[in-house]
């Protein structure tokens, strides 16, 4: 195990600095000026700019700044924002646990809830709950997040007004009314987002599930007599798990770019928000930052993945 | 075969002994006709497609007549969708916008396919190619698909406006844009079936004749790949509206005067409060045609799953 988890770190990071060669590259090769924003300043004369550009090193060809980008990433050093003159590793440092919270209560969501639907409805296919489960998991993948958060403000943020549909950034958790309050502002944000990883899940489970039932080795399971709880969690859902962990690990970058659109539709203040701003703005230091921080978590996202799968398959330990 | 069944003909009744002979595709929307959420869904679909096609002829309400007297109205026998901020009918201007969304959809996944096809049969077929192509795709799937599409069309798209006008000039930038990263799935479905297929005695034998790789590829191996990748092309539809739309959502998409059912809910998200029909009808159109192709796609799988059709 301990060998598996080596080599998959190990594989992990030349990912990772293909990924960020790819980003800085399109940046890099862009038709745009990073310094657009100084360039439409008329005050500012040609000279001026010179020394500007000269001083962030944009004079050097994009492969060197590549590389020392690069480097100061790995001392932690991300730059300053164009924009707000702080450094980028502070903005990313306010705002990611927001986003992390939101992304990782609602896979947790997904989980605790899809699971049992999908297998309650592979076990009694054709039943009502399957029907209705089934039809559930259809609609919440083929409706566009931005659209289930309008709903949701319109219908409990609006008319019923039992929560707020504006996420307050400004909120500190110091006693237990202001927690409730952020429990409550975060409600509808992980709903989002949770309804979409239970659909999906709920779908993989159940035609994983379904694929399983008919094999040899259940039954055998219950011809030794083990009794159907048994039979259905210890050896047909571990089983069926196995695949699903993959597909969920290769819908990983959608559930992010759910939280980007989340993040906007609540105005909750996380890297997604963050990275549609700078867009806005022109903020090319915090743009790039943000991208490659997204690709981190996708990757980091998709090794917690391959460490559930040799937990779920000791084949995969061993080989 | 059919001469045996015709010397028969004295023992057996006729009725009795002859089924008409169905083609591969019969056979496949014989079995899709019993699917009735995809049934459902092909007519829902056509519904909508036709809509947008013909419906701005018979609805001719024009999309951008400014007209502040009606400004944020629901639905009213005037205008059933309601209007928007600036009087604008929302009937016409979705109707227009699916146009858009639909064909973003459709050449978007042309672009995905072909690629996608493209790679994975390379890889499938050559031995050769099969470690570096993967480890390429492996590596996109891990790219975050959302935040480069934002930041490749924020950088692009001055540059492929001027080159080809505002509103081709986007369409050709979103629909490739979403075409490149959306291939890795196809590819990774083209090149398994491709493994196992060449191991196949078919062909086998045709190498045995002397076919080149070339005839292998396109004659023999890819056509039994197209059900798969049909079913595939189907969803992907679904998924490239759904991306077009929340580019669109987040203000990185058409510009303004397109419509499209994102865009329309990029601009209604700020009248939430005063008008939520704004915001609920192309909502609802994009949750339709989505849904609508998903049970399709669906209803293929099934359909051309040669183990259920027994």
């Amino acid at each position: 195990m301990g060998r598996y988890v080596v080599r998959r770190l190990l594989v992990s990071i030349p990912t990772l600095i293909v990924i960020s060669f790819v980003i800085y590259a399109i940046l890099a090769l862009a038709p745009i000026d990073p310094l657009s924003q100084f360039g439409a300043d008329p005050r500012i004369p040609p000279e001026a700019r010179e020394n500007i550009r000269r001083a962030l090193g944009l004079d050097q060809p994009w492969p060197i700044r590549y590389v020392k980008w690069m480097t100061a990433m790995f001392t932690g050093n991300f730059g300053v924002s164009f924009m707000s003159h702080s450094p980028v590793s502070e903005l990313i440092k306010q705002r990611l646990p927001n986003t992390l919270a939101v992304v990782g209560v609602a896979e947790l969501v997904g989980i605790a809830i899809g699971i049992p639907i999908g297998m309650i409805s592979a076990i009694k296919r054709y039943s009502i709950f399957d029907h209705v489960g089934t039809t559930f998991a259809f609609m919440g993948f083929s409706v566009p997040t931005f659209f289930t958060g309008l709903l949701l403000i319109i219908l409990f943020g609006i008319k019923l007004r039992w929560f707020p549909f504006i996420y307050d950034s400004t909120l500190q958790i110091h006693d237990l009314n202001s927690l409730t309050q952020q429990i409550r502002q975060s409600i509808m944000p992980i709903t989002v987002l949770g309804l979409f990883n239970v659909a999906t899940i709920a779908r993989y489970v159940r035609a994983e599930m379904l694929e399983h039932l008919p094999l040899d080795y259940v039954r055998t399971a219950r011809g030794k007599g083990l009794r159907e709880r048994f039979v259905v969690l210890r050896h047909v859902l571990r089983n069926s798990l196995i695949p699903v962990v993959t597909l969920v690990a290769l819908g990983i970058p959608a559930v992010f770019a759910g939280a980007i659109v989340t993040e906007q539709v609540f105005r909750v203040p996380g890297i997604g928000d963050l990275l549609v701003n700078s867009i806005g703005t022109g903020d090319i230091p915090v743009v790039a930052t943000v991208v490659f921080i997204f690709a981190v978590l996708v990757v980091l996202f998709n090794l917690v993945a391959d460490l559930l799968y040799a937990v779920l398959d000791p084949r995969i330990r061993y080989t | 075969m059919a001469t045996t069944t015709n010397v028969r003909v004295g023992v057996l009744p006729v009725s009795n002994a002859v089924r008409p002979p169905r083609s591969l595709w019969g056979d496949a929307w014989y079995q899709f006709r019993r699917h009735k959420l995809a049934m459902a869904g092909l007519g829902v679909l056509l519904l909508l497609v036709l809509g947008t096609l013909v419906g701005p002829f018979v609805y001719r309400t024009p999309i951008n007549v400014i007209d502040f007297k009606v400004a944020i109205e629901g639905p009213s026998p005037d205008h059933l969708f309601g209007t928007d901020d600036l009087g604008r009918d929302l009937l016409a201007r979705a109707l227009w916008g699916g146009r858009v969304s639909i064909a973003v959809g459709l050449t978007a996944v042309l672009i995905a396919i072909t690629l996608g096809t493209t790679i994975g049969s390379l890889a499938g077929y050559f031995n050769k190619l099969d470690n570096p192509l993967m480890r390429f795709t492996d590596l996109f799937l891990s790219l975050p698909i959302l935040p480069l599409l934002l930041v490749i069309i924020y950088l692009f798209r001055d540059t492929l406006r001027a080159a080809f006008g505002p509103e081709l000039g986007v369409f050709i930038m979103i629909v490739t844009v979403i075409g490149v990263l959306q291939w890795m799935p196809v590819a990774r479905l083209v090149r398994a079936q491709f493994l196992s297929l060449k191991q196949k005695e078919f062909v086998e034998a045709a190498r045995a004749i002397g076919a080149a790789d070339r005839r292998i590829i396109f004659r023999h191996i890819l056509p039994n790949v197209l059900s798969p990748v049909l079913v595939a092309a189907t969803i992907g539809v679904g998924g490239a509206i759904l991306t077009e739309s929340t580019l669109s959502f987040l203000g990185l998409g058409f510009p303004p005067d397109v419509p499209t059912w994102g865009r329309l809910l990029y601009d209604a998200q700020n009248y939430i409060d005063v008008a939520p029909h704004w915001a609920i009808f192309p909502g609802l159109l994009i949750f339709l045609t989505v849904l609508s192709i998903n049970y399709i796609g669906d209803g293929l799988r099934d359909a051309l799953d040669p183990r259920k059709s027994a």
